[in-house]
C-alpha cells in the first residue's frame, strides 16, 4: 500500500502509518530504523537497494532527498505492506526544511530498538558528527560508491567513531575468510605479504593494512590490472600461499604441499553487503585497527616520496 | 594441531569472520536416497555458495549404481538447481564439480570399498583434502553396521590419529530399544572416537537449540516463572499433517513412539526443563541434558497415563485419505502405532509433581510442533465469576515449526464492557523480526561436522538416557498385544489421548 502526502510533518506521516498499519492488518516485528541519505539522481537505484534490505530485516526504512521545489515543505511517501515486511517511508525535503531534517526524523525513529544510518554514495564528514549520523549509533559508509574512494576512506580513518564500518570492509570479508583459513592450516609463520590490485584500489589497500596490523609486518601493495583485488600472496619458510583472482569471480587458491584448487570468489552485490553489515550492530574493531594501519601506511608512503 | 599455535589472521573480537572448513573429503553412503537428493546435496552447495567450503573439498559419493564422476556429477547438479536455497552460480558449481567423484560399490563389496580408499587417496593428491575424511551414512539403521565394519576393515579409519581426521555421521533411529542402542554404539565406538561420532536428529537443527537457549538463559523475563510454583504442566506436541507415504518400509513395526518421541520430543524436554549449564560448551550442556533425562521417567501408572492411536481412513484437509492399515505396503493387522502420547514425571525440585505431557502423531490437522507451558491460575481472581469466563490458563508457547517463534497469552479486558477478561496473545516471530533466513539445518550440520565442531545433537548417554524412559512404555504396549484406537485422518487424535489428560483435569492445547 502505498501513501502519498504533500505538505506534511512527523506528526501527519505517524497517523498515516497508524492508519495504513490498520487497514493492511500486519503486525509490526521491526527490529530497527534505518535512515538512508541519497542524493535525487541516485533514488531509484537506492530504494531498490533498501527494498532489498528490507526484505532481510524487517524494519523501518526512512529513505530522504533534498526536493527542489522552491517552497519550504516535506513530502513523504508510504510504503507499507507491500513488497517488505516492514514499511518503507520517502521523504523528499524542499527549501528551509532540508536544513533540519533531523527534526522530523527524530519523532520517526522506532521506539527502543537501534537506528542505523546509510550513505549508499556520497557521505558528509565525519559522518558521526552529520546531523543525521548522530541520531545513529551506526553508520554505514561506502567509500567505493563515492567519486574518489581512497581519499573517502583515507577521511574516514581519521574521523572514525565507534559505531562507524565502511562497505569497503564488508567486501573484503570472504578473501579475509579464505586467507584466516588458510593459516588455520598451514601453520607456519608468516613473513612477509604482498597484495595485488587495480591502481588505487581502495579495498585492495585496506586489506594489505589488514595483513600488516594482523601478522606485524608491512604488507606490500604492487598495482595490477584489475579488476578489484587481483591476489593476495603470503609467504612463509615452506612456501606461499596464494589467492589469486584475475575475473573478479573465480579464485585459485595455492598452498605448500597441496595442488591448485579454484574456489568461487565472487564479488557481491550491495543488498549482501548491506545483509552481513546489519547482522552486527556492535563496534567492529579489527576494522578500526585496519583502518588505523591503513592511514599510518598512506602518511609513511606520502612523506617518503 | 599444536596447542600453542594462533592463527594471527583470527581475533575473537572479529565477528564477521566466518569459520570456513578445513580441507577435507565428504563421504555420502545412499546418495540416491531421498534425503541425500532433497537436503543434503543441496546443503553442500549452500554451504559452497555462502563461501564455507575450503577450497580443497572433495564430495565421494558412493552406492549401487554404475555411475561414473560425470553421472553422479549431472545428478548432484539436478539436486542442486532444483532445491539449493541460495542462486545458482556457475562459478561455485565449477569449484564443488571438480572435486566430485563416485564410487560403485554394495555394502558387502570389498572391491568396491577397496576402490572408495584409492578414490580418496586420489582426492587427497588432486584435490588436497589432506586425508581428512568425513563418513556420512545416510542409509537405513540396518546398513550402518556393515559399513562400519568395511570402513575398519580396509584401513579408512584409524582410530588411533587425530590428524588427519575420520569423522561419522549417522541419524536417526539409533536403534529400537535400550538394547539395540547399546549394540549399535558398542559398533561405532570400536572404529570411532565417540567425539568423532556426529547423530543427527534432523528435526532438531541447532538453530533450534541455540534459540531455545537464548530465550531461556538471555532473559530475566520467563526464568522466575519457569519452575513447579508457576508451571501447571507442560505439553510438547509434534503433529505432522502427512501420512506415511513412501515410508511404510521403515515405518511400520516402528510407530511414532520410537520414530519421534525418543530423540526429538524427549530430546525438546530436555532443553525445556534442564538447569542453566556452566556454559554452552558441548560438555557443560549435554551434561544438564542428561540431568535431567536422568531425572525423568515413564508415568507410574501405564494405562492411565498413556495413549496410542493409528489413524483411519477420513478426509483431512479437504482431501480424501487412506486409513494407515490400507496405507501401500502396511499388514493389515498391523499395530504400529500412528499417534502416541504419554505423560513423563521429572523427580526434581523445578518440576516435581508437574507433568510433561508428550505426543506425536501423523495425519493431524495441521503441521506443527511446539512446546506449551501452562501457567496455574491467578491465586485468586478479583472478579465475578462471570467476569473471568472466557479466560484459560496463561501460557507461554514456544514454537518449532512451522514459524519458528514465541506466543504469549495472557487475559485482556474487553473493552467497551463493564469488566470482561478474555484471552488475547502476543506473537513473536523469528521470521519476520529477523529475515536473515536461518541456515538449513542440515547446512549447519554438515559444516559442524567439517569444522568438529563438538555437536550439539545428542551423545550416546542421552540416547540410553531416552530409551530408558521409553522402554517401560514400549514394552506396555507391546505385552497389551492389542489394535491401537482408531482415529479419522485428520483429526487431533483419539479419545484416549484427550482422556489421559482429563485425568489430571487439564486439556491438550489445540496448536
Amino acid at each position: 500500500m502505498i501513501t502519498t502526502l504533500k505538505d506534511t510533518t512527523a506528526q501527519g506521516i505517524q497517523n498515516a502509518i497508524m492508519a495504513a498499519r490498520e487497514s493492511v492488518g500486519a503486525a509490526s516485528g521491526m527490529v530497527f530504523t534505518l535512515l538512508v541519505d541519497t542524493p535525487a539522481a541516485e533514488y531509484d537505484e537506492v530504494f531498490d537497494a533498501c527494498v532489498e534490505a528490507g526484505r532481510e530485516h524487517p524494519s523501518r526504512i526512512i529513505v530522504t532527498t533534498d526536493g527542489s521545489a522552491k517552497a519550504d515543505r516535506l513530502d513523504a511517501e508510504l510504503h507499507i505492506g507491500d513488497e517488505v515486511p516492514g514499511e518503507i517511508i520517502s521523504l523528499r525535503f524542499h527549501g528551509e526544511v532540508a536544513h533540519h531534517k533531523s527534526s522530523t526524523l527524530l519523532p520517526l525513529l522506532l521506539p527502543d530498538s537501534p537506528v542505523i544510518a546509510w550513505w549508499p554514495r556520497e557521505a558528509p564528514e565525519p559522518v558521526s558528527e552529520d546531523p543525521l549520523g548522530s541520531l545513529a549509533q551506526r553508520r554505514i559508509t561506502d567509500a567505493m560508491g563515492s567519486t574518489d574512494p581512497l581519499g573517502r576512506l583515507l577521511a574516514r580513518a581519521e574521523g572514525l567513531a565507534a559505531g562507524d564500518t565502511d562497505l569497503t570492509w564488508t567486501r573484503l570479508t570472504p578473501w579475509r575468510a579464505l586467507l584466516a583459513a588458510a593459516l588455520d592450516t598451514h601453520q607456519a609463520p608468516v613473513v612477509g605479504a604482498t597484495v595485488e590490485a587495480a591502481e588505487h584500489n581502495a579495498a585492495g589497500l585496506l586489506l594489505a593494512a589488514w595483513l600488516g596490523s594482523r601478522l606485524g609486518l608491512d604488507a606490500a601493495f604492487v598495482t595490477s590490472d584489475g579488476p578489484g583485488i587481483t591476489s593476495v600472496r603470503l609467504a612463509t619458510a615452506e612456501g606461499d600461499i596464494v589467492l589469486e583472482r584475475g575475473d573478479g569471480k573465480m579464485a585459485t587458491f595455492t598452498a605448500p604441499r597441496t595442488p591448485p584448487r579454484s574456489v568461487a570468489l565472487r564479488r557481491r552485490e550491495i543488498s549482501a553487503l548491506i545483509t552481513e553489515e546489519l547482522r552486527r550492530l556492535d563496534t567492529d574493531k579489527v576494522f578500526q585497527q585496519s583502518m588505523a594501519c591503513l592511514a599510518s601506511n598512506v602518511r609513511r608512503n606520502n612523506g617518503g616520496a | 594441531m599444536t596447542d600453542t599455535y594462533v592463527n594471527p589472521l583470527r581475533d575473537a573480537s572479529d565477528r564477521r569472520l566466518p569459520r570456513v572448513a578445513g580441507p577435507c573429503a565428504l563421504v555420502m553412503f545412499g546418495v540416491t536416497g531421498d534425503l541425500a537428493q532433497k537436503k543434503l546435496l543441496p546443503a553442500i552447495y549452500d554451504l559452497a555458495n555462502r563461501g564455507l567450503l575450503p577450497p580443497g573439498f572433495s564430495l565421494v559419493g558412493y552406492g549401487r549404481r554404475d555411475w561414473d564422476d560425470e553421472q553422479f556429477t549431472d545428478y548432484v547438479l539436478e539436486s542442486v538447481k532444483q532445491r539449493a536455497r541460495t542462486p545458482f552460480r556457475a562459478e561455485v558449481w565449477r569449484q564443488l564439480a571438480e572435486g566430485i567423484r563416485f564410487v560403485t560399490g554394495g555394502f558387502d563389496s570389498d572391491e568396491g570399498f577397496q576402490a572408495l580408499k584409492e578414490t580418496l587417496r586420489e582426492v587427497d593428491e588432486t584435490q588436497g583434502t589432506e586425508g581428512n575424511h568425513a563418513f556420512y551414512l545416510s542409509i537405513p539403521p540396518a546398513g550402518f553396521d556393515q559399513v562400519i565394519e568395511q570402513l575398519r576393515r580396509h584401513g579408512l579409519v584409524d582410530k588411533s590419529k587425530n590428524t588427519p581426521w575420520n569423522r561419522v555421521v549417522i541419524e536417526k533411529p539409533f536403534g529400537h530399544d535400550l538394547a539395540s542402542a547399546r549394540e549399535l554404539e558398542e559398533k561405532v565406538s570400536s572404529v570411532f572416537n565417540s567425539d568423532s561420532v556426529f547423530r543427527i536428529d534432523h528435526y532438531l537443527g541447532k538453530e533450534t537449540v541455540q534459540n531455545m537457549l537464548a530465550l531461556r538463559f538471555a532473559n530475566q523475563l520467563f526464568e522466575p516463572l519457569w519452575n513447579r510454583n508457576y508451571v501447571s504442566h507442560v505439553q510438547i506436541t509434534m503433529a505432522e499433517d502427512i501420512g506415511i507415504g513412501g515410508r511404510a518400509g521403515y515405518y511400520d513395526g516402528i510407530g511414532a513412539a520410537r520414530d519421534v518421541i525418543q530423540n526429538h520430543l524427549l530430546q525438546l524436554l530436555a532443553l525445556v526443563a534442564m538447569e542453566e549449564p556452566a556454559s554452552f560448551e558441548a560438555g557443560n550442556l549435554r551434561a544438564e541434558k542428561e540431568k535431567v533425562l536422568a531425572a525423568a521417567r515413564a508415568p507410574i501408572n501405564l494405562k492411565s497415563h498413556t495413549a496410542r492411536g493409528q489413524y483411519t481412513a477420513g478426509w483431512a484437509g479437504g482431501q480424501k485419505v487412506k486409513g494407515y492399515l490400507e496405507e501401500d505396503g502396511i499388514a493389515p493387522d498391523s499395530q504400529t502405532e500412528t499417534y502416541a502420547a504419554f505423560r513423563v514425571d521429572i523427580d526434581n525440585r523445578r518440576w516435581a509433581g508437574r507433568p510433561f505431557y508428550l505426543r506425536a502423531a501423523k495425519r493431524m490437522p495441521r503441521r506443527v510442533t511446539e512446546i506449551a507451558l501452562m501457567l496455574r491460575p491467578a491465586p485468586h481472581l478479583p472478579f465475578h465469576l462471570s467476569d473471568t469466563e472466557q479466560l484459560g490458563a496463561n501460557a507461554l508457547v514456544l514454537r518449532i515449526q512451522p514459524n519458528e517463534g514465541i506466543t504469549m497469552r495472557f487475559g485482556a479486558k474487553v473493552p467497551a464492557t463493564q469488566m470482561e477478561i478474555r484471552d488475547v496473545t502476543m506473537d513473536f516471530n523469528y521470521g519476520t523480526s529477523f529475515a536473515e533466513s536461518s541456515p538449513e539445518a542440515y547446512e549447519r550440520l554438515i559444516l559442524d561436522v567439517l569444522l568438529g565442531d563438538p555437536p550439539l545433537f545428542p551423545q550416546h548417554t542421552e540416547v540410553e538416557l531416552s530409551w530408558k524412559i521409553l522402554d517401560p512404555i514400549l514394552d506396555y504396549w507391546a505385552d497389551k498385544d492389542h489394535q491401537p484406537e482408531g482415529y479419522a485422518a485428520g483429526t487431533w487424535g483419539p479419545a484416549s489421548g484427550r482422556a489421559m489428560l482429563e485425568r489430571d483435569g487439564f486439556t491438550w492445547r489445540r496448536p
